[in-house]
């Protein structure tokens, strides 16, 4: 069950170690995330979730092993690398700028010109199509600042942000920490409809209702290395608490 | 027909599935598609503590209201226009002062900013040197905006607070000022006169004719309201939300309103003594720099750049802003727009003297702006919000001065006034993070 099944993952760490000092926070990792289903990557605090995303994130380099994207090796010298293959990585902070609107928190750093000029129409064209495909409806206008969204919606719009710029691996680090029920809901449809797109979608949470929710594969990772992955029907809660918390599980429900 | 009209139907939308749980995130923003729609939806804005504007126009309104009914000569033509040019000076300080606290720094140099850059500029276009009087600005606000760069470039290369980098800056160009002064030996006593025929001194101290100024009211008018109605059209036209047209034209109405009133009361005597009339060439000056500067906030991507790191570095950073070259560039324009506010200063004086009271300057400089509803911690705040927060301090000394109260008492009631300007803002802002 921890066989990998490989080659038609979008993206692949092959055996990435990294330490700092004399801490090994990731040995001999092993993850696939393939294009078009949600990956939900689980564990305990301290696991190495964490310096997972930023190795795939391009903010810190591993030690050892190889990273394949569209299985070529690539090499991430930072986050500008990361992104510019179409990894795009949402924190919990979102990185929103409250006092500006939607389109242009869709848009920043990257806003169409028109003769030198902010080109104001076609962003918001753009940017109500974005939002249209992953159908956040409940904005009432793309115009209203940030500030005065809702948890959900915020998190709608940064996810809006990645799949405008064209991500193909959008990372997602306990999107639903923060929320309530409803607003937890309308996240997780948003997700299922981005991998429903082709995008691969990697979800880092704690929440086990929601990854069983909405992830297709679980990766679970157990003092900083990787002790299973496969698709979500391979799992029970049981099993999967047992390897956050143990690292093996005595009762793994056989493959289907 | 927009898109937002079917989200707010969720039924007829194309995810009904979610539509309740997600109504419940709804904001509390509506949008309108009529006029009063739209008054509506402002009303509950401005409540909301959304709306900057409309709570210092109507307290400006008030402070008129209450001269006016304290001493009937403060409506007079002569005093308006007395007022307009006093503001002047407030405006461009508060303007300069914007670019730098929308990223949450300040700058304290500016008021000898200013004093440096009236002086280059006197000493450019005086004997011996007597370079044209464009030059002379232009190397004016060349220097002042190298000194900006210089205060820019320690507070973000080096990481130190831009309070302390400027307060060295406030008494540095306090220094250079006087050196200039001490190395022409034509500065008599520090001073140094502007001829009469300059432009330079006709900037605050000439007028317009009458004529010309109602021709330059019409032309900009027709391009304001040609602009808003082309841009509300071509909204339409492209299927977005546009602002209902009433309100456009009822915005334009105001606008034309304003204006007429405006020229009307420079176009009339304003002297006792001799003919006085016209539009004082300061003002168009003033406007122009407040559109520019609105502009250049709104319509470039350095404007947008500057309210994203105000608000929040980090995301700026992450967005590949280079966050540190916008912070220079905000204390560039800062130094550039205190060398202009110089020479609306020396022009006032018809001429330039080491005396200027440059410390009290940057104190009206973070006034006008700040009355005028711009935030001190970052990211909120517009160019209109220094042209309004400016002709408040006028109003308010211009008022006092004359029901003959001292100076002193002038002071404190400006210092009410800024006081009053920021706890209004502070409660309306409490009272919308709470809600």
């Amino acid at each position: 069950m921890t066989t990998t099944e490989g080659n038609g993952a979008l993206l692949s760490l092959r055996g990435v170690k990294k330490h700092f000092g004399p801490v090994q926070a990731l040995s001999d990792v092993t993850l696939d995330i393939p294009a078009g289903q949600v990956t939900a990557l689980a564990g305990d605090n301290g696991a190495g979730k964490s310096v997972t995303i930023k190795t795939i994130a391009g903010l810190w380099s591993p030690d050892g092993g190889e990273i394949l994207w569209d299985g070529k090796p690539v090499h991430l010298s930072g986050p500008r690398a990361a992104e510019a293959l179409g990894i795009k990585t949402i924190y919990q902070d979102l990185a929103l700028c409250d006092n500006l609107d939607i389109v242009q928190n869709m848009f920043l750093g990257h806003e169409h010109l028109a003769h030198r000029l902010l080109d104001e129409d076609s962003m918001e064209t753009k940017a109500r199509e974005t939002l249209k495909e992953l159908r956040v409806t409940t904005v009432r206008s793309i115009r209203q600042p940030v500030a005065s969204l809702s948890g959900g919606q915020r998190q709608s719009v940064a996810v809006a942000k990645a799949v405008m710029a064209n991500a193909k691996l959008v990372i997602m680090d306990e999107p639903t920490a923060a929320l309530g029920v409803s607003q937890t809901r309308m996240v997780l449809e948003l997700i299922k409809r981005l991998a429903a797109g082709g995008v691969a979608v990697m979800l880092v949470s704690h929440n086990l209702n929601d990854v069983f929710e909405v992830a297709d594969r679980i990766a679970v990772m157990y003092l900083g290395r990787l002790v299973v992955q496969g698709p979500v029907s391979e799992f029970t809660p049981q099993t999967a608490v047992e390897y956050m918390t143990t690292g093996t599980a005595k009762h793994a429900v056989q493959a289907a | 027909m927009t898109t937002e009209q079917t989200e707010a139907t969720p039924d007829e939308g194309p995810a009904p599935a979610l539509s309740e749980t997600e109504l419940a995130a709804m904001a509390p923003e509506v949008l309108a598609n009529s006029l009063s729609e739209y008054l509506l939806a402002l009303w509950r804005r401005v409540k909301g503590g959304e709306s900057g504007m409309l709570p210092i126009i109507l307290g400006l309104v008030a402070i008129v209201v209450f001269f006016q009914i304290e001493r009937s000569s403060f409506l007079t033509n002569g005093n308006l226009v007395n007022l307009f040019e006093e503001a002047a000076i407030y405006v461009v300080l508060g303007a300069a002062e914007t670019f730098v606290l929308l990223l949450s720094e300040i700058d304290l140099s500016i008021g000898y900013g200013a004093g440096v850059g009236a002086f280059v500029i006197a000493e450019m276009i005086a004997p011996p040197i007597n370079f044209p009087w464009w030059l002379g600005i232009l190397i004016g606000v060349a220097v002042v905006g190298f000194l900006g760069l210089i205060q820019g470039t320690l507070v973000t290369r080096l990481g130190l607070p831009s309070f302390i980098v400027t307060l060295g800056g406030q008494l540095a160009f306090l220094g250079v000022m006087e050196l200039i002064a001490n190395a022409d030996p034509t500065a008599v006593g520090g001073s140094i006169q502007i001829s009469p025929s300059s432009p330079v001194y006709k900037l605050v101290l000439d007028n317009m004719s009458p004529a010309l100024g109602w021709i330059v009211l019409a032309v900009c008018l027709v391009l304001f309201a040609g602009l808003r109605l082309n841009r509300s059209r071509s909204r339409r036209a492209r299927g977005l939300h546009a602002e209902p047209l009433g309100v456009t034209l009822l915005t334009i109405a105001m606008v034309t309103v304003a204006g007429v009133l405006f020229v009307y009361v420079c176009n009339n005597n304003r002297s006792p003594l001799a003919v006085v009339r016209g539009v004082p060439w300061v003002i168009p000056f003033v406007l122009v720099i407040i559109l520019a500067y609105s502009w250049l906030l709104s319509r470039t991507r350095t404007g947008r750049y500057i309210y994203a790191v105000g608000n929040n570095p980090e995301a700026a950073r992450r967005a590949g802003i280079k966050v540190d070259r916008i912070i220079i560039f905000a204390f560039v324009m800062a130094g550039v727009t205190a060398a202009l506010a110089g020479l609306i200063y020396e022009s006032t004086q018809s001429s330039m003297a080491t005396d200027i009271d440059g410390g009290q300057l940057v104190l009206f400089a973070v006034a006008a702006a700040v009355i005028g509803g711009t935030a001190l911690f970052g990211g909120r705040g517009r160019m209109v919000n220094a042209l309004l927060g400016g002709l408040i301090i006028a109003v308010v000394y211009d008022g006092l001065a004359l029901m003959g109260v001292a100076v002193a008492v002038e002071n404190i009631a400006t210092a009410i006034v800024l006081i009053a300007a920021v706890a209004l803002d502070a409660v309306v802002r409490r009272r919308s993070s709470t809600r």
